[in-house]
């Protein structure tokens, strides 16, 4: 099955090149086909990239890339986030040269532009004005620059908002503002749950990426922040105490059954098959609620992430395209990298698979095309307005040392968060108590936070 | 081999063969000409096995995070010192042990019931073998998949639909039984491998003895247990060691349905973590080497016993 993929590939591989070598022939000189195409070897580009929709089409449309390029041939290795994670750290680590072209989440690309890992692409991007760099999102823009040097661009970003079913809420009498609070959500989940129905769905899978991604965001507006700004670790504070507590206590009384299995996917579904009334998560889960196939499409509101204490809770995640330093091909790998993060993809997504499924929160001028307006007229302006009044800098009550929400940007973050989240889905099963878990917790986020003081 | 020409009946070729010197140094040559056509799988056996070994050990004795890829340094035994004093190995022991050893037994009693009642003629009796043993056949993650979502679910899955529909409670199967919920994949993955060692051995089971103990009056039950089961120990034997030495470095229903959490977190899950999670490549490889040594312990112990099963095989 691979062998018979490779072998098509290199067939279509040569007769792209015989194609440019009379293309060159007859003299006809192509846009930019020089630089990628170099004397008109063919190109093979490796991208590595998560499973989530918006790659999966963009994985449909290389075929329009492979078209406007000849000779070049783009290769998807799809996986799914953590493997995503593990396999590209170790390949670009160890410099092993196996992706041209990798995604990468908010969290690595500081790490990772300090580290010399990635190519800076600040002087190609900004030398072309129809790239229009200045549309990104600022605040998108702001998590993946390091030292001025914007080292991955954004595919797509996101903030987290509030999904509820408005239909079961009205018939229980519910009624959810567009800036609630965490108190009221607990309440109104207590009051819509039935017996086959959960009244708010919540991430539980063990994982920093899972469980603690909107767990961090509670503890941040309840007060709690990872490190202090001398890299302290504040974990076993009556903060955190109070959000944990919080959101155990959740989804005991409101919450999906089976919390340890579930993460945005399992909740997703469970929205969509009505099997939970409300859901905090990504607001790109929004226009999968909206999509045509959707049995709840029309039927959600959207709100603002709960808060407690801080304004706004909402995190900021991006999925972002970045070169690695060891790729052979960096010119090629640069010119697909502004393809699929150009006003025009965002366009060819719209006209080719579907005005919702446009990538969102990466470009302020997506949401100013007026057939995306009118596609996802019930959750664009939320997310626009989220996006841009989060602050990366100092999400929570607390100044912090590093940007970035739901995340600390040091290496060390993927594995402190991992282990606690383990503890902590102890705790969320009643294996452990919560000052157990956050005790452990502090130690080892303090381990980690060592290595940072200056 | 050597035997067998001695007693055989002197052929013409053979009485040529002149002296007992000429004969030795034949033998020699023909050694060394064996040993010649082995040498390319030896070679390989320990290219292939010998030297990422070694390379572990060298890395285990590393500073060495992928995290900090300029900051390596050897770092003595600072990666054994932390690996024992993290308090995660005992516990990861505990786990895999008790995980193996639950999966191991469950498959067998259930591989033993399936085979005896595989033993029996009836109609159909080739497509159900072939169905029985699917499971095994299953790519592991496709079955912990399978389990999570069909099985193990608390909306969609069937176990909890056949909960509701007997009026009792939906169980959170990852959440309230995560060791419970990991045996209860193995088991259903391994009972096929075990039923089929032990149905070969009840094939292999002399019809005349059986008839023998029908006519001394023996029940069905005093005939399975004084004859069948004695029987069948050497298979059981050989179905426990397989079973254990392939359970023992289970990943995928892990990974899948319990994360590591509950006590299922077993030295292969945590050699994984520490490896692509905490992307400590000295600390892992130390990981590495210390299961290793404890494999290399247990598996000593057990394989001699099974000699002993090779040894005692016929009298049994």
């Amino acid at each position: 099955m691979l062998a018979n993929k490779r072998m098509i590939a290199l067939g279509t591989g040569a007769v792209a090149v015989a194609m440019t070598v009379t293309a060159c022939s007859s003299g006809a000189v192509q846009s930019g086909g020089g630089s990628t195409g170099g004397a008109g070897a063919p190109i093979t580009l490796k991208v590595a990239t998560v499973n989530n929709g918006q790659m999966k089409d963009m994985e449909k449309l290389k075929s329009e890339y492979e078209k406007a390029n000849p000779g070049v041939t783009v290769n998807f290795q799809v996986m799914e986030e953590g493997d995503l994670r593990a396999a590209v750290t170790a390949d670009v680590a160890s410099g092993a040269g196996q992706y041209d072209i990798v995604t990468i989440g908010a969290y690595e690309t500081p790490q990772w532009g300090a580290n010399g890992w990635l190519v800076d692409l600040t002087p190609a991007l900004q030398s072309d004005s129809s790239y229009d760099v200045n549309d990104l999102l600022p605040p998108v823009r702001a998590v993946n620059t390091y030292d001025n040097k914007l080292y991955a661009v954004p595919f797509y970003g996101e903030s987290s908002i509030l999904m509820y079913n408005k239909e079961v809420l009205d018939k229980a009498g519910v009624k959810i503002g567009s800036n609630p609070t965490w108190q009221e959500v607990a309440d109104a989940a207590k009051k819509v749950k039935t017996a086959d129905m959960a009244g708010i769905c919540m991430r539980g899978k063990p994982g920093w990426g899972d469980l603690f991604a909107p767990l961090t965001t509670v503890v941040q507006t309840f007060g709690g922040s990872w490190y202090d700004s001398n890299w302290k670790a504040t974990v076993d504070t009556p903060e955190w105490k109070q959000a944990v507590g919080f959101y155990k206590q959740m989804l005991d009384d409101s919450g999906e059954k089976d919390p340890v299995s579930y993460s945005f996917n399992e909740c997703l579904t469970a929205l969509k098959e009505g099997k939970a009334a409300m859901w905090a998560d990504a607001s790109v889960a929004a226009s999968m609620l909206e999509a045509s196939d959707s049995p709840v499409k029309g039927k959600m509101g959207y709100a603002h992430m709960p808060v407690d204490k801080t304004k706004e809770s909402g995190w900021l995640w991006s999925w972002n395209l970045a070169v690695p330093a060891s790729t052979k091909q960096k010119d090629a790998a640069i010119k697909f990298v502004k393809w699929a993060t150009s006003k025009d993809y965002i366009k060819l997504v719209g006209n080719k698979i579907g005005w919702s499924n446009v990538p969102p929160g990466s470009r302020t001028s997506t949401y100013s095309i007026p057939e995306y307006k009118d596609a996802a007229k019930a959750y664009a302006p939320i997310t626009l307005d989220v996006m841009s009044s989060v602050n990366p800098k100092q999400p929570g009550v607390n100044p912090q040392p590093w940007v970035g929400i739901q995340y600390v940007s040091i290496p060390e973050f993927q594995d402190v968060g991992n282990q606690c989240a383990q503890l902590v889905a102890d705790y969320l099963a009643n294996r452990g108590t919560i000052d157990d878990a956050l005790g452990k917790c502090q130690s080892i986020a303090q381990a980690a936070g060592d290595k940072h003081k200056s | 081999m050597t035997t067998t020409t001695t007693t055989q009946p002197p052929q013409l070729d053979e009485v040529r063969a002149d002296t007992a010197t000429d004969k030795r140094r034949l033998q020699r040559k023909e050694l060394w000409r064996n040993r010649g056509l082995l040498l390319p799988a030896v070679i390989f056996l320990v290219l292939l096995t010998q030297i990422p070994f070694l390379t572990t050990i060298g890395f285990s004795l590393t500073k060495w995070n992928l995290l900090y890829p300029n900051d390596r340094a050897f770092a003595g035994f600072d990666n054994y010192m932390s690996a024992l004093t993290s308090g995660d190995l005992w516990p990861s022991i505990v786990a895999t042990v008790l995980i193996t050893a639950f999966s191991v037994v469950m498959a067998l009693l259930f591989g033993l019931l399936f085979a005896i009642l595989l033993d029996r003629q009836f109609h159909g009796r080739a497509l159900a073998r072939t169905l029985m043993i699917t499971p095994f056949l299953i790519m592991p993650a496709a079955a912990a998949l399978i389990w999570k979502y069909s099985m193990f679910d608390t909306n969609i899955g069937m176990l909890n639909w056949l909960f509701r529909t007997l009026h009792l409670p939906v169980v959170s199967w990852s959440t309230e039984h995560p060791m419970m919920t990991v045996v209860i994949v193995l088991t259903w993955q391994f009972t096929p491998f075990m039923m089929l060692i032990l149905l070969a051995g009840l094939q292999g089971q002399d019809r005349g003895i059986l008839e023998a103990a029908q006519v001394d009056g023996a029940g069905a039950w005093r005939t399975f247990t004084w004859i069948t089961l004695p029987h069948l120990r050497m298979y059981i034997e050989i179905g426990v060691l397989l079973g254990s030495v392939i359970i023992l470095q289970v990943f995928d229903p892990i990974a899948i349905l319990t994360k590591g959490t509950g006590g299922t977190k077993t030295l292969a899950y945590l050699l994984y973590e520490r490896a692509f999670i905490g992307l400590d490549v000295g600390q892992a490889a130390a990981y590495g080497v210390v299961t290793v040594v404890l494999t290399i312990i247990v598996a000593t112990i057990a394989l001699k016993s099974v000699f002993k099963v090779f040894m005692a095989g016929g009298s049994r």
